[in-house]
């Protein structure tokens, strides 16, 4: 465990742009305003699936205030390419289809045109006159049913990938792998006792509570800038240019400040059409999505069935585990169902293993990342068969944990070996904590325990760092900042500079002004672009001696510092003293960070969980919840303690009651936060936290990246909990008041 | 096009004169026509709380408002809860808790909270949670937000 005391490093300051946004001075994606702002409406199909015939807009554009409107027509029309956009190649064609559709609409929300009027309503009212007509084909909404021989197809030209290979073989299958070791057979046929269960998970919304929000204007000089809410303003950059077949150095990305994102706000949705709109009347354009158009039209992360079998010896130890995942992508090939795979077993060193997935196309939203995607799917059916063997063998489901974990050296079904993980402390951590050993009493309740993986990634960051001359620096980083990363960042460089974290200040640059930033995402905000600041600090340092040494007359190796002193012998300067000097020793003085970090560590993190089960009702209420997580190192405690209850706070909403509730046409019958039920205040308990401190070998403080593996085991822990409560075991999600019923009456026929 | 209403309002206590479409809401009015973009659109039908004012002592959603109720109303919003540049010992214990990360929802908590403590100064932790269920936050799972509402009504200012 990480015992290296810092002086800034795993302190609690106040959050740097802490001021203004409790003011509600700090400007989001909506708040943008410029003289003579242009507002926009996207018109969304109505249909799960059609082809689009015709259309109209022409009694749109005659309507007064109305100032463009946009179609696919609008868009370069180049041939089909495989582009990589950051995270492996697409074909642009779906990059540009699920932007405005072309030819025909994939899932109801699918947006079709936009219109630029001088307000808002006159925007929406034109939308309501453009006319499309529509031929409606039969839908599919389910990865089952879309893998039945004969489904309606999503993409007529989509071929099966197999084991990496390209087939000819059309379908709604874009592609299945597998992963596999050992021998399965043999694996099986030593366990004492073998558990195999289905389960199905329903699609649900990443939820964040700011609509997608974008504002572009086509300059006179044929640059195009855009002030938008994005999780990364590169990417926004990259996939502008790129369906519209312009260089990325014609744009220009401002990012607002982000009102959540989750993995949701990766996808470009708004921007390429607001510049297509702004192309047209050379204006400003501002695209604000409703709530609805949230739910429809933006990515939910995948509904799935999975089969899951796990096979283990009387002594506690596991031989054999195989699952087969079918995740639904939604309307483009990409489910997540990958990193679902990789997930699945992660925790366990288990010798045969084979797992299949399967990414399907349905008539659903496009599905994007969300907060670990596809593991929290894969964990809910892992970790309640672990359960359900762990009952069967009487042992403490902790323990029969432990005796499997994983740890270094242990390999994944996926190929790597794991370096130094956090794994066994994540569960001895559960097993000693107060939650798992006090009482539970009262007729029907129950605790549940669950683990999760999640990989954590590096990718590119960039940190500039300017002294001033009051001993003060300014950072310009390249990562939005969704939860307090400027501090985690800031705190950083301070802790390398020997300042205080308040000496620092932080702000996220646009893309002209810092080098490219991958997205916020993957966990890799406070590892990745927190090593840059790093590096950009070191730079700093190097350069302040230099200065010291001219200053001295020694040579800068001589020179030391430590906690912001700078000495040689005798001679000493503060931080502050000496960047008091820098214009007469050779002016001011940049430090530049720029990295590609391949070290990132993977995190574990668990979940306990006591719920009471009303037998009348079927409501599930949680009593108590502890969420425990490998930091590696947390750089600011209560950011990290509010990533793990943010993350189990909103597994604890997949587990229980969030759906996209589906019409058989393919209508989302629930798309407002009335009805879409996100947990509230008033349903939660206070959320424990334990951080757990392995540090990553792979980073300068030991830093995993803490932001989604806590979203990991909470479905699961619940469950296990639920059939303790209750005695049902639940293989569907959501838990909700009526599956559980069905559950308790279904055993009592 | 349609007829502009006036509405003569005191807004964060300064009297406030503006002219807005029948059909505009508060919440549109205060971001649009006033430029007072603290209050946020989460939903535009009151279900998630960003937007959260008070109207003459009671907490609103302001997108369920029309902007021509607010005649003769007395509104307070997120720009008027500091006392000048005096954080509100609610704003603070916000930012010593870390009750945010991408604070979109945190105008909206920070105006029921005060309102809440305005009428309750020793709320329940029960009471405090019921009383900002109409509030969501997706990034917190609430626990800090609870405890930064604790910590203000436990402070001397709040009481009074």
């Amino acid at each position: 465990m990480s015992d290296r005391q810092y002086a800034v490093v795993g302190t609690r300051p106040v959050r740097h742009d802490g001021a203004d946004k409790v003011t509600g001075r700090a400007l989001y994606g909506a708040d943008f305003q410029a003289a003579d702002l242009l507002h926009g409406c996207v018109l969304r199909s109505p249909h799960s699936h059609a082809r689009i015939l015709r259309i109209d807009t022409s009694k749109a554009m005659a309507l007064p205030g109305v100032k463009a409107v946009v179609t696919a027509a609008d868009f370069p029309q180049g041939p089909d390419r495989m582009v990589d956009l950051g995270d492996g190649d697409v074909p642009i064609s779906y990059v540009r289809g699920n932007l405005l559709a072309s030819g025909k609409v994939l899932y109801r929300g699918h947006a079709v045109a936009a219109v630029a009027a001088v307000s808002q309503h006159i925007a929406e009212e034109a939308a309501g006159l453009i006319e499309v007509e529509y031929q409606p084909l039969p839908c599919v909404l389910t990865a089952p049913e879309a893998m039945q021989e004969g489904a309606p197809l999503v993409h007529e030209d989509l071929k099966t990938k197999e084991l990496g290979q390209p087939t000819d073989r059309a379908g709604n299958v874009a592609e299945h792998l597998r992963f596999a070791m050992g021998d399965i057979d043999a694996g099986f046929a030593a366990a004492d006792v073998v558990v195999e269960r289905e389960f199905r998970t329903a699609t649900v919304h990443q939820g964040y509570i700011e609509p997608h929000a974008a504002t572009a204007l086509w300059n006179n000089d044929g640059r195009v800038l855009i002030w938008c809410s994005t999780q990364g303003a590169f990417i926004v950059r990259d996939v502008t240019a790129c369906v519209l077949d312009i260089p990325v150095s014609r744009l220009k990305v401002t990012p607002m400040e982000i009102g959540g994102g989750f993995g949701g706000k990766i996808t470009v949705y708004l921007e390429p059409v607001a510049a297509l709109l702004s192309r047209k009347c050379g204006r400003p354009v501002k695209l604000v999505m409703t709530r609805k158009d949230v739910f429809e039209g933006t990515g939910p992360t995948p509904g799935s069935f999975i089969r899951v079998k796990i096979g283990a010896r009387n002594d506690g130890r596991i031989t054999a585990a195989q699952a087969y995942l079918a995740y639904e992508a939604g309307a483009n090939p990409g489910s997540m169902v990958v990193p679902g795979a990789m997930c699945i077993f992660a925790a366990y060193d288990i010798a045969n293993v084979a797992i299949d997935c399967y990414d399907v196309v349905v008539n659903k939203p496009s599905t994007q990342a969300y907060r670990a995607p596809g593991a929290t799917n894969a964990a809910f059916a892992a970790e309640t068969v672990v359960d359900e063997i762990a009952e069967k063998l009487a042992l403490d489901p902790i323990e029969f944990r432990l005796r499997n974990a994983a740890k270094e050296g242990t390999r994944r079904a996926d190929g790597p070996k794991y370096r130094r993980i956090g794994c066994v402390e994540v569960l001895e951590t559960m097993k000693q904590h107060p939650h798992y050993n006090a009482p539970l009493e009262g007729p029907h309740r129950g605790r549940g325990v669950a683990v999760g993986f999640w990989f954590n990634i590096g990718f590119p960051s960039s940190c500039n760092i300017s002294v001033n001359a009051d001993g003060t620096v300014n950072l310009v980083e390249g990562s939005t900042d969704i939860g307090g990363s400027r501090t985690s960042i800031a705190m950083q460089a301070a802790e390398v500079l020997g300042i205080a974290a308040e000496d620092v200040n932080p702000s996220v640059g646009d893309t002209d002004s810092i080098g490219y930033t991958s997205m916020t995402g993957g966990s890799r905000t406070t590892f990745a672009t927190g090593w840059a600041a790093w590096e950009a600090a070191q730079d700093v340092m190097r350069q302040m001696k230099e200065r010291a040494a001219k200053l001295w007359g020694v040579d800068p190796a001589a020179i030391t510092a430590e906690t912001g002193l700078f000495r040689s012998g005798e001679n000493k300067l503060t931080f502050r003293e000496l960047a008091a000097r820098l214009v007469e020793t050779g002016g001011p003085i940049v430090g530049r960070g720029a990295v590609n970090p391949k070290g990132a560590g993977g995190s574990f993190a668990g979940s306990i969980v006591d719920v009471e089960v009303d037998p009348e009702t079927g409501k599930v209420s949680i009593l108590r919840f502890t969420s425990v997580q490998d930091a590696g190192k947390a750089i600011h405690p209560s950011y990290v303690e509010g990533q793990m209850q943010g993350g189990s706070v909103q597994g604890i909403g997949w587990a229980l009651n969030e759906e996209y509730f589906m019409s058989s046409d393919g209508a989302m019958l629930n798309s407002s936060f009335l009805d879409y039920r996100m947990p509230t205040a008033l349903d939660l308990p206070m959320i424990d936290t334990a951080i757990v401190e392995v540090p990553n070998p792979g980073h300068p403080f030991g830093v995993r990246g803490v932001g989604e593996a806590n979203i990991v085991p909470p479905p699961a822990a619940i469950a296990n909990a639920i059939y303790r409560a209750a005695g049902v075991r639940m293989r569907r999600l959501p838990m909700n008041p009526p599956a559980i019923m069905e559950a308790i009456w279904d055993q009592r026929d | 096009m349609h007829n502009k209403v006036h509405v003569r309002t005191t807004i964060n206590g300064e009297p406030r004169e503006f002219l807005c479409e029948p059909r505009q809401s508060l919440l549109e009015c205060l971001r649009d026509v006033l430029g007072l973009t603290g209050a946020k659109e989460g939903c535009n039908d009151g279900n998630c709380g960003a937007c959260t004012v008070i109207m003459d002592d009671r907490i609103v959603a302001s997108c369920l408002v029309l902007g021509v109720e607010a005649e003769g109303a007395a509104i307070t919003t997120i720009e008027g809860i500091s006392q000048g540049s005096r954080l509100h010992p609610i704003q603070r214990a916000f930012l010593e808790n870390a009750a945010l990360q991408c604070g979109i929802c945190t105008p909206g908590f920070i105006v029921a909270a005060k309102a809440l403590l305005d009428r309750e100064p020793h709320p329940s932790e029960e009471r405090i949670r019921t009383y900002l269920a109409n509030n969501l936050c997706r990034c917190t799972g609430y626990d800090k937000i609870v405890r930064a509402v604790q910590q203000a009504a436990a402070s001397e200012e709040v009481v009074r």
